[in-house]
């Protein structure tokens, strides 16, 4: 194969290839690797024998990624014995939930406690950096971790346990959570126009702006600065 | 991950994003670089060779598409040819009235402008243009008589492809260009004016403007095995459009800034080329999208062919397919490693995330959309190609739906979804 491979230092910085510094390849060489070799994923031969007391699904096809996380907990020590996963998506949806899959299941597997506290951030950082406007594939990542553990609770009758994702209306006028402005942050929102444009909105209820513009803030700088 | 080849062979199947430059066009074009480099502007005899062989270039378009040199104005290439018209239109006749029509499918060269001349503009209070965009069948087909309904007293311009770029849907230009000739006869007027956007058309299909009826039409040299950064503008005798670029004061005060002598006289060369061998070529590289066509329709499950059927109906080298429960920047990465480069519609690939625009006129799914492939077929391309491709097409497509949620096979899974 005659491809550039790029040099180790770039793994630092997400390389985007309309950037002027990218070199060759779109993803760093772990999120190269994970997406040629991924780890974990369901068989189609595993489908009916993989024993698993998690599911989580998220997404759909028609936003362009999907993923589905089967879990298999240890009651006993509540660690992730073991996983298996499916995603529809591009190269980085793909290579990162092949490396969430091994974050979760290395060292004899992680405690469902320590993998719900999992931010797209720690799958980015092992992915050696994703370019910015891939962000959001890695964030399904966690979601669908979430989603399993919950699932594993409520399999295991333990519903108190069970962690809501706790979407606070920001706009009562349009039913604008956090939520949606943190996903339309990872889509690429930069100002309040973007946003009204991700959100399909026309215009915002004025008294909801300031809050707005701080979240705009909040979750640019969480995930890009 | 799936065996590699012993060697990977390069194989380009991307020619309606660009093509290289043939060799014959490229030796034409190198003296111009180094020893007849004049400005045609100039008086003295470099110059005047230069300004000599604009004329011979311009000459030589104009015979092959039934114009008069005068007609031709040379520009950047086609993004600025499509501004050229349709800012220039807009802006030299909007006292007659702020109306356009096109369609959805349009290149964003097109759209951009046209979604910008909508905004209210400066001199502040001044009113933006209203734009109509007709609907397009399933295939990307305008319907002409629709087109023809949608014409008001205020419409100034209908801009319309030739040939779409994804799709490879050829538009009944001629078709539409009668309906405006009735429209304008009936009402005694000029008006609308007819543009049309023939690079992706411009090797394989025939742009005589007189049987276009065409006012307006946009080439460039990137398509056509000629240099990137050059295109014509044709503009029919008597309409009158506004420069978007002022200096100098060349081509006519319509486009100014120093001739790029050596890419016009590429672009001449390869528009010559072209249109030359344009039928046989047509006839050779439809054949080879049919055999690839017949090929995945053989040997892979779940596709869908975006666009008309192979045929008059569609450019001879376009493909475009949907693999189903895969995603198209997925399928690239994983070509690429092979040597195979095609593009997609997915969103992913997209600066703006969202799937191509086109799909979506179509009135196909989202997910349709995101696994798309176009393969746009070319010079260099051979039968061995094809088979280099489809020896590893189908491996990949099914690596890539194991590992996708979208079509669970178990009813275990089923219920979750």
């Amino acid at each position: 194969m005659s491809k550039k491979v790029i040099k180790k230092k770039n793994l630092k910085e997400p390389v985007d290839i309309r950037s002027a510094n990218g070199e060759g390849w779109l993803y760093s060489d772990i999120v190269k690797d994970h997406f040629f070799n991924p780890r974990n994923f369901m068989k189609y031969e595993e489908e009916e024998k993989f024993k698993f007391n998690g599911l989580g699904r998220v997404g759909s096809p028609a936003c362009g990624d999907e993923m589905v996380l089967w879990l298999s907990i240890d009651p006993k020590t509540e660690k992730i014995r073991d996983c298996r996963w499916r995603t529809f998506g591009c190269g980085s949806a793909i290579a990162s939930t092949s490396i969430l899959s091994e974050m979760i299941t290395e060292k004899g597997g992680m405690k469902i406690e320590m993998a719900l506290k999992i931010r797209p951030q720690d799958i980015m950082k092992r992915l050696g950096g994703l370019p910015d406007r891939k962000v959001h594939c890695s964030v399904l990542g966690d979601k669908a971790l979430q989603a399993a553990i919950n699932d594993y609770f409520r399999q295991t009758s333990q519903h108190h346990r069970i962690v809501t994702a706790g979407a606070k209306i920001i706009d009562p006028v349009l039913k604008i959570t956090d939520k949606d402005v943190e996903e339309a942050v990872l889509e690429g929102a930069q100002t309040l126009e973007d946003l009204q444009k991700k959100l399909k909105v026309g215009v915002f209820n004025k008294e909801a702006i300031p809050a707005l513009e701080e979240l705009l803030r909040f979750y640019t700088e969480k995930y890009y600065k | 991950m799936l065996p590699k080849p012993k060697k990977v062979q390069e194989v380009y199947l991307d020619h309606a994003a660009t093509t290289y430059v043939s060799l014959e066009v490229f030796k034409v074009m190198k003296p111009y670089f180094t020893e007849h480099y004049g400005n045609p502007s100039s008086l003295y005899r470099l110059g005047r060779q230069a300004n000599q062989t604009l004329l011979e270039s311009r000459k030589i378009i104009a015979g092959l598409i039934h114009a008069q040199p005068g007609n031709i104005i040379f520009t950047g290439g086609g993004t600025e040819s499509d501004n050229l018209a349709i800012y220039g239109i807009a802006r030299a006749h909007e006292q007659k009235g702020k109306h356009i029509i096109s369609i959805g499918i349009e290149h964003h060269a097109v759209l951009h402008p046209l979604e910008d001349l909508k905004k209210a503009g400066l001199p502040a209070g001044r009113q933006g243009f209203e734009i109509t965009y007709i609907k397009v069948d399933k295939n990307g087909l305008v319907n002409p008589a629709e087109v023809a309904k949608a014409i008001r007293p205020d419409t100034v311009l209908i801009t319309i492809m030739y040939a779409n770029n994804e799709i490879g849907v050829v538009e009944p230009i001629a078709e539409i260009g009668r309906e405006i000739l009735k429209y304008r006869k009936i009402h005694n007027t000029t008006y609308p004016y007819f543009h049309t956007d023939a690079c992706q058309a411009a090797g394989y299909l025939d742009l005589d403007v007189e049987k276009l009826h065409v006012d307006l039409m946009t080439v460039n040299g990137s398509k056509i095995y000629g240099p990137k950064g050059v295109g014509f503008l044709y503009l029919r005798n008597g309409v009158k459009i506004k420069p978007i670029i002022l200096g100098g004061g060349q081509e006519r005060n319509l486009r100014s800034g120093t001739e790029n002598v050596a890419g016009i006289v590429g672009l001449a060369k390869a528009f010559e080329l072209a249109q030359k061998n344009r039928v046989k070529e047509s006839d050779r590289v439809q054949k080879l999208a049919q055999y690839l066509w017949q090929q995945i329709e053989a040997k892979i499950p779940k596709i869908k062919l975006n666009g008309p059927e192979i045929g008059e109906g569609r450019l001879p080298n376009n493909l475009n397919v949907t693999f189903m429960d895969v995603e198209g920047e997925a399928l690239l990465l994983y070509l690429d490693e092979y040597g195979i480069m095609c593009s997609t519609g997915s969103a992913c690939t997209s600066e703006s995330l969202e799937p191509s625009h086109v799909l979506r006129a179509l009135g196909l799914p989202y997910e349709y959309a995101h696994g798309s492939l176009r393969f746009s077929l070319g010079k260099v391309n051979t039968k061995a190609d094809l088979d280099y491709l489809m020896k590893y097409l189908p491996e990949i497509i099914k690596v890539l739906r194991e590992m996708s949620p979208v079509n669970l096979g178990t009813k275990k899974h089923a219920q979750y979804k």
